[in-house]
């Protein structure tokens, strides 16, 4: 996984959050405040104006200008929470130009950590950490046992697809979403589910890599 | 005099806070930090720096917000500010902000105030 890739990603990723602007809005009416299609959409449009800056730095350095990018300019809890988390992601790739399996894994897990310290959430609490959280441990449990990156990610994207259907099990107890209590139930938490589509697309642009 | 900023996902909100507190505290340092650039609804890292560096002094800021992502994109201010006199204070945002103004004004210390302002945390109304 070289810059260009990691490059493509962001920006595959950028164009699926315009693509689910207003399913990821509607998810967020029904247990929030209806804005976080928008607000994600804001950010990654941001990010898109940025990449051209990026061209000639390494992989640390992008991370950590897409999150500086979605501070700015998200508005919401998730400007903050993806804000951190591809920042912290950066941190671990500083001055890297290519990442190997161990070190995508190595730099999910990071961006994780930085999303439970920032949101003081965990696993379970009906927010995007039930998505990247069972993602992160079936990837890594992949690798170890000697899977590809690509093979290991595709099921990491089917255990984070888990993870958002679990979410409609689940009370909210982070978020906007908590104030509901039992009437968070039945509902998909938005924050999951772009969760589920930035793994997704890095999948489908590792495929076509 | 401690600098006190109000953070808000409304601009409406964090102006008025600043509104009910300067009644009792006219000289008060206060800035608001609510809403978008484009004033819609949500928190902005930039428009909460500029309010902080707006009421900056060596006496220092206390910061008072509303929830979620105010309270978060506030921490991501305070860590990358890494000044030790800037202090953002978990209460309730009106008494907060009424107490904060008065006590400031008042010539407290950015430790005293940050004590003080906890009190609004138990105070009942009635
Ligand atoms: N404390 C938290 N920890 C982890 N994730 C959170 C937290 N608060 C909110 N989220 C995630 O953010 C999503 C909401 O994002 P968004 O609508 O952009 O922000 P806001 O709630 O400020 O309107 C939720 O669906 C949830 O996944
Ligand atoms: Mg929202």
């Amino acid at each position: 996984m070289d810059t260009k890739t990691i490059l493509a990603i962001i920006e595959a990723i950028a164009k699926r959050i315009e693509e689910q602007k207003d399913f990821l809005t509607e998810l967020d009416n029904e247990i929030g405040d209806g804005d976080h299609g928008i607000n994600l959409a804001r950010g990654f449009k941001a990010v898109e104006e940025k990449l051209p800056t990026f061209a000639d730095k390494d992989i640390g350095a992008i991370l950590k200008g897409v999150g500086t990018a979605l501070v700015s300019t998200v508005g919401g809890a998730s400007g903050p929470l993806y804000g951190t988390a591809f920042m912290k992601a950066g941190n671990v790739c500083k001055g890297k130009t290519s990442l190997t399996a161990y070190e995508f894994a190595a730099a999910l897990d990071a961006a994780i950590n930085g999303v439970k310290m920032r949101g003081k959430a965990v696993e379970g609490e009906k927010t995007m950490l039930d998505a990247l959280c069972p993602a992160y441990k079936t990837i890594k449990s992949g690798i170890d046992g000697g899977k590809n990156l690509v093979d290991a990610l595709a099921d990491g994207v089917d255990a984070a697809a888990k993870g958002v259907e679990y979410t409609k099990t689940i009370i909210a107890t982070k978020g906007r979403a908590s104030y509901l209590k039992e009437r968070s139930l039945g509902h998909q938490d938005p924050g999951a589910t772009s969760s589920l589509y930035m793994l997704q697309t890095t999948l489908e642009v590792l495929r076509g890599a | 005099m401690v600098g006190i900023v109000i953070v808000s996902h409304s601009q409406k909100l964090a102006e008025g806070v600043v509104e009910v507190a300067r009644m009792m505290a006219e000289n008060a340092s206060l800035a608001a930090a609510g809403g978008l650039e484009d004033g819609n609804l949500g928190t902005s890292y930039d428009k909460i720096l500029a309010a902080v560096e707006e009421v900056y002094s060596f006496d220092g800021v206390i910061i008072l917000m509303d929830m979620g992502s105010a309270v978060m994109t506030t921490e991501m201010i305070l860590e990358d500010l890494n000044r030790p006199n800037v202090k953002m204070i978990d209460c309730p945002l009106v008494e907060g902000a009424v107490l904060a103004a008065v006590e400031s004004a008042g010539g407290r210390s950015l430790e005293e105030l940050s004590e003080l302002i906890k009190d609004s945390r138990t105070a009942n109304k009635f």
